[in-house]
């Protein structure tokens, strides 16, 4: 059976509805994992010990283990426990809360690379401890890491092909449908590779003028 | 927490770790392979050499891992490549993880070439005999730590081959999460195993660094 | 109200260790409305601790200090005093060495940050409390800037802006030019005059002592933890009593002419 790639227009509909869906998973999984990786950083931080510790081991285990396996916890272990969240938001919340974690890591050290001066300088015209981390210290260590949180996102997009193993409806699981009614994968699957690599083009091309201005910013 | 169930399962776990240990060594060495020569091509004085490494990079880093792997192993049969679950899943991923560590290796060589080619130069050594007797020998010793971040993702990136089948530890908890309703459980002792394998994994890198440091 | 007897601001029988070395052997220290206090000292003599805990950025180990009829570092719960010292930091302006700019914001959004937050003004407000401040410090065309496009004196004028915005009744500059290059420390040292000519409150560390005795009421010459000597800058800069200021002094002098 050699190649074919006739076959491809006639499902170009199911795959651009899966790159729709790819689009919407990783923004709302790199919207999560941004503000859950600031939110994450301060606990782990600042938290009290009895919220610090349970987190320190969430993070722990959360770096340590592969990112399909935590899908697999969180889509069937919430279906467990009675929550039965449809496939894009289990997909979300677990691309997220992964990517969260590994964000929180860098945020984490950037806070605590920020001068110890900003904090006192904020404290001394009167401002609280949270006033200040949230207004002085913490936008100061985000905009530090904007280029490496970048890479994750960019990492995000191509892990976001793993929840078509949860049944998310996005680019990889479209090529499988596609699959499954021409026995063609290779012609699908190197499509899907190709849009892939095109919305990935598009995410670098912002995530670098996102950093420029930050860049000038200083 | 069902330790009644967990102890029962736990030997196929182990077992299945042993699987995921043996996929990451094989993935490992074919990584580097695939990082000397790619991060070779991009170095290299030849402009086709240089485009070929760099297309390596940007398409296998810019595609996921998992698409990869599924031209590979369902796509292979119609162009000639017949491969089982866990040949595939080792040579997908090796090439992979390949593309990240051509980068890793490329950073390191040209982090010690700036000064140091030209000092070997002057001491009258060829390019080559420069690269080897006075670059490499430093590079290496820089790769070992950013090569090993490509380990750890790669020992995680192991897990992609359940979607294959391979009976890995992924898989296997999976199944068992089939058929138990316990994912929790089932998450604990995967995820147990898998830390220690990272964990032992990131033991051996720190000592290969620090060894590395002292000669 | 307060007459000009009773102190402004007021040190009593301050006491500062870590651990067993003890920073603040029982200083008083008693400032009036409008005085300027200069401390010298050599380094290490616990001028920044005696400093920083006027506004409780060190806590002292014993001792109180007070600002009109309030004490600054009263006992309380956690949570209230949090409310109580952020209340009154709002009160003492604070000029570091370094500066410590917010390297994120306009050096607009450096002088507003806090009256936006604390005091609740709205945008105009807020933006013509930064040009009346800047403008007193001579960096209103600068307002727009950030701090990474400033000299260090630039930057050193926008903190006092900063400080001043608040409305603060008391100053407290710790070495606010020697950071500096010799050349900027004159456009700074004349903010401080001016301040000086409007009768703010200020606690002065420094080690201009030039600059010490054009402007300052009074100075104190402290030494390992204690004010060793005390006295108008006339006296303290001529003819010191102790053997210690004299020695600090000519030592001083010898080094500045080098
Ligand atoms: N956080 C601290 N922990 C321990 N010792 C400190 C700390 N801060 C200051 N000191 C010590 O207190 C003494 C006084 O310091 P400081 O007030 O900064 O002196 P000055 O400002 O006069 O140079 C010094 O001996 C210094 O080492
Ligand atoms: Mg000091």
């Amino acid at each position: 059976m050699g190649l074919d790639f006739t076959v491809v227009p006639g499902y170009l509909d199911i795959i651009l509805l899966g790159v729709v869906w790819t689009i919407a998973i990783t923004l709302g999984a790199a919207i999560l994992s941004f503000f859950g990786g600031i939110f994450f950083a301060v606990i782990a931080l600042y938290g009290p010990w009895f919220v610090r510790l349970p987190f320190r081991a969430f993070e722990w285990l959360f770096m340590g283990t592969p990112l399909l396996l935590q899908l697999f916890l969180i889509y069937f272990g919430l279906v467990q426990i009675g929550i039965d969240l449809p496939a894009f938001v289990a997909g979300v919340i677990g691309l997220g809360l992964h990517f969260a974690v590994y964000n929180s890591e860098l945020i984490q050290t950037a806070i605590i690379a920020v001068d110890r001066g900003q904090m006192e300088a904020a404290r001394t015209l009167g401002l609280s401890r949270g006033q200040a981390l949230r207004k002085v210290v913490v936008p100061q260590a985000v905009r530090d890491v904007i280029p490496p949180i970048g890479n994750n996102m960019i990492a995000l997009l191509k892990d976001s092909a793993l929840v078509s193993v949860i049944g998310v409806s996005e680019l990889t699981l479209s090529a499988q449908r596609a699959i499954g009614n021409t026995y063609r994968p290779f012609e699908f699957y190197v499509v899907a590779a190709a849009f892939y690599y095109v919305i990935n083009l598009g995410m670098e091309w912002v995530l670098r003028r996102i950093e420029r201005r930050v860049q000038a910013a200083r | 927490m069902d330790i009644d169930l967990m102890m029962r399962v736990y030997p196929f776990f182990l077992k299945a770790a042993w699987v995921t240990v043996q996929l990451s060594i094989y993935t490992a060495i074919l990584g580097l392979a695939c990082g000397a020569l790619g991060a070779s091509m991009r170095l290299s004085r030849l402009a086709v050499l240089r485009f070929l490494g760099a297309a390596y990079v940007s398409v296998f880093r810019g595609t996921p891992a998992l698409i990869q792997l599924f031209i590979l192993y369902f796509g292979g049969p119609q162009i000639g490549i017949q491969l089982n679950a866990f040949e595939a899943g080792v040579i997908g991923l090796g090439v992979n993880i390949g593309a990240y560590m051509t980068e890793t290796i490329r950073g390191s060589i040209i982090a010690i070439d700036k000064g140091q080619r030209e000092a070997a130069r002057t001491l009258g050594l060829s390019g080559w005999q420069a690269m080897r007797k006075v670059i490499l020998p430093q590079a290496a010793r820089l790769m070992i730590r950013p090569l090993g971040v490509n380990i750890n993702a790669l020992i995680k990136g192991t897990a992609l081959v359940a979607a294959i089948s391979v009976v890995e530890l992924t898989y296997t908890a999976q199944r068992y999460i089939g058929s138990t309703y316990k994912p929790f459980e089932m998450f604990l002792l995967s995820g147990v195993l898998y830390m220690i394998i990272i964990y032992g994994t990131g033991q051996a890198i720190k000592w290969l660094d620090r060894r590395a440091r002292i000669v | 109200m307060t007459d000009d007897q009773t102190p402004f601001l007021d040190i009593r029988n301050a006491q500062k260790s870590y651990g067993d070395l003890e920073v603040l052997k029982d200083i008083s220290l008693q400032v009036q409305r409008g005085q300027i206090v200069a401390i010298i000292g050599p380094s290490g003599s616990g001028k920044s601790t005696l400093l920083r805990a006027i506004n409780d950025l060190d806590p002292l180990t014993g001792g109180e200090v007070w600002l009109e009829d309030m004490q600054i570092n009263k006992k309380l719960p956690h949570r209230q005093y949090e409310k109580h010292i952020n209340q009154v930091r709002q009160n003492i302006g604070m000029v570091f060495q370094h500066f410590n700019l917010f390297p994120h914001l306009s050096v607009r959004g450096n002088v507003t940050l806090a009256p936006k937050m604390l005091k609740g003004l709205s945008d105009a407000e807020c933006d013509k409390l930064a040009e009346e401040q800047l403008d007193k410090v001579g960096m209103l065309d600068r307002i727009d800037y950030y701090p990474s496009q400033l000299s260090g004196g630039q930057k050193q004028r926008v903190a006092i802006a900063r400080a001043l915005a608040m409305k603060p009744k008391v100053m407290l500059f710790d070495e606010a030019t020697s950071a500096l290059d010799p050349e900027l420390v004159e456009e700074v040292n004349l903010v401080m005059k001016k301040l000086a000519e409007e009768h703010m409150t200020m606690v002065i560390v420094t080690h201009e002592m030039g600059f010490a005795e054009a402007v300052c009421d009074r100075v104190l010459f402290m030494d390992q933890g204690v004010v060793v000597e005390e006295g108008p800058p006339s006296k303290m800069f001529r003819n010191p009593d102790n053997e210690r200021t004299q020695n600090f002094l000519k030592k001083h002098l010898a080094n500045a002419n080098r």
